[in-house]
């Protein structure tokens, strides 16, 4: 902040204070000391009090407020949502494959990028995600290395198309779906056609699951789980092929470890701020602008460096 | 902050109780008016826009001083002598001295004499331009100005209404303060609505 910014802060300040709250003599009296301080402080006083008076004619507005001030607080929510629809327009590179036996493709923190395979398949890669296409005449297979990848395959029964990572296989049966790897955990999400999904490598064996639209499958090297989730909320979690994060009820606790899944400027959420929940549509890769909302939502304080953004009460 | 009873049209009365020395009335009668036009100048003859606040008190406060002594009579010519010796200043002393920006200094001295764009502070526009100025707020900050400005809440009131802290109700009253004095002086006048 330059010098002069600091004194018209500490200038408005006052005028607030003097405006807004209780005003004792003793009040007075440090404002007239500030003010005595030097002309800088006088001129920054006598601009904002000079300029202020003038806003007076604001109150004009007062009779159509009513319904306006209780439209205001959800508002802001809709007025971002459609800035944000606006701004994630579909940044998708299309790469035909040419005839490789194994390609790497890599997209770094808050990156995404689209590939068609010759066979019209189409593989979406999310942020910090690592792919390996295997190509080979007898199987269509891709290795998950880590991240998240969105797959849409164009089905052949006599040539499955085959998604191995972090010790498990997922198998296309005509289907789109998502696999995401962390560490040794894969989340697999259906959302059209149906696909199995196998342990491999297995210590003990473990049976096959067969996946149907709505279930988000959950694999450990030990576990595999299954719970069903609604279309819309599939869709939701769907929301980073446009770029966008949907939060309900979420904890910004939760929404910070998202975002900085997408961020190389990481969001810290202080414990006095963890539990607060929000909902809305934010940009993957604009945690600027989610940590301002949530100031200016919660009445919170950012504190920010090259490296992280804190966010705290 | 909030100990004493609320005042329904918050504390008006207050504007009155400073009285101005004739040095303040000039100031704000002659010199504020000229800010829309001021800030163009400095933002054509400064390269690094960040400095610019900080120019813009520094103008005011060389001219506020000189004026304790004596009231100029062309208020206008002597704010942009003061403006155009302040940024002359600026170049030597920090060596950077590009010669494009010299040379645009002394051409815009041309300027200084014809009239420029200082507004009438009683524009028929103004109250669309003010609401368009409280519409560019962020929506918590408008809301705390709407309710202290608008609907004469007090802090204490604007606090209990939006369920914030009263902490962040000043926080948000500062910076709706400084955006509607921008507004009123016309900085942001050029921005799209």
């Amino acid at each position: 902040m330059s010098d002069a910014s600091d004194i018209e802060y500490k200038a408005a300040d006052w005028l607030q204070r003097r405006q807004f709250w209780s005003w004792s003599d003793e009040d007075q009296k440090a404002l007239d000391a500030w003010l005595a301080e030097s002309s800088a402080h006088r001129v920054a006083f006598l601009r904002l009090k000079a300029g202020y008076a003038q806003t007076e004619r604001l109150v004009a507005l007062r009779n159509s407020k009513p319904e306006r001030d209780r439209r205001i607080r959800t508002r802001w929510i809709h007025a971002a949502a459609v800035l944000i629809a606006a701004c994630a327009i579909g940044a998708s590179a299309t790469f035909f494959i040419a005839k490789p036996e194994s390609v790497t493709y890599s997209t770094p923190v808050g990156g995404r990028q689209t590939l068609t395979l010759a066979d019209g398949t189409r593989i979406e890669l999310n942020t910090d995600t690592t792919l390996k296409l295997n190509k080979s005449r007898a199987t269509r297979s891709v290795t998950l290395v880590k991240g998240e990848a969105y797959f849409q395959v164009q089905h052949d029964a006599q040539r499955p198309f085959v998604v191995e990572t972090a010790g498990h296989t997922v198998t296309d049966l005509g289907t789109k779906f998502t696999v995401h790897t962390e560490r040794d955990r894969v989340e697999v999400r259906l959302v059209e056609g149906q696909a199995r999904l196998d342990a491999v490598d297995t210590a003990k064996p473990q049976p096959s699951m067969l996946l149907k639209p709505g279930d988000v499958a959950i694999a450990t090297a030990n576990a595999m789980s299954v719970k069903r989730e609604s279309m819309s909320k599939l869709a939701d979690d769907l929301g980073w092929r446009r770029g966008l994060i949907v939060f309900h009820d979420t904890t910004l606790a939760d929404a910070a470890e998202k975002l900085n899944r997408y961020n190389t400027n990481k969001l810290e959420v202080d414990r006095t701020a963890a539990k607060l929940k929000i909902n809305g549509t934010f940009r993957a890769d604009d945690a600027q602008t989610f940590a301002q909302m949530a100031r200016d939502v919660f009445g919170l304080r950012i504190t920010a460096t090259s490296d992280n953004t804190r966010l705290s009460r | 902050m909030a100990e004493a009873p609320d005042t329904n049209r918050g504390n008006a009365n207050r504007d009155a109780e400073m009285t101005a020395s004739p040095v303040e009335d000039w100031f704000v009668r002659e010199v504020l008016p000229l800010e829309a036009a001021l800030m163009q100048f400095l933002q054509h003859n400064w390269r690094n826009k960040a400095d610019i606040a900080d120019l813009r008190q520094d103008v005011y406060t060389q001219v506020f001083d000189a004026a304790q002594k004596s009231i100029p009579e062309n208020t206008r010519a002597f704010v942009f002598q003061t403006a155009r010796n302040l940024l002359i200043n600026r170049l030597k002393r920090e060596h950077i001295v590009p010669i494009e920006a010299v040379a645009d200094v002394e051409a815009l001295n041309a300027a200084i004499e014809t009239p420029g764009p200082e507004r009438s502070t009683i524009a028929r526009d103004e109250l669309r331009r003010l609401q368009a100025a409280l519409d560019r707020l962020p929506p918590r900050c408008r809301e705390a100005v709407i309710l202290g400005r608008i609907e004469g809440l007090s802090g204490r009131e604007i606090a209990s209404r939006m369920g914030i802290t009263e902490q962040a109700v000043s926080h948000h009253l500062i910076a709706g303060v400084r955006a509607l004095v921008n507004e009123v002086f016309g900085e942001d006048r050029k921005r799209p609505q």
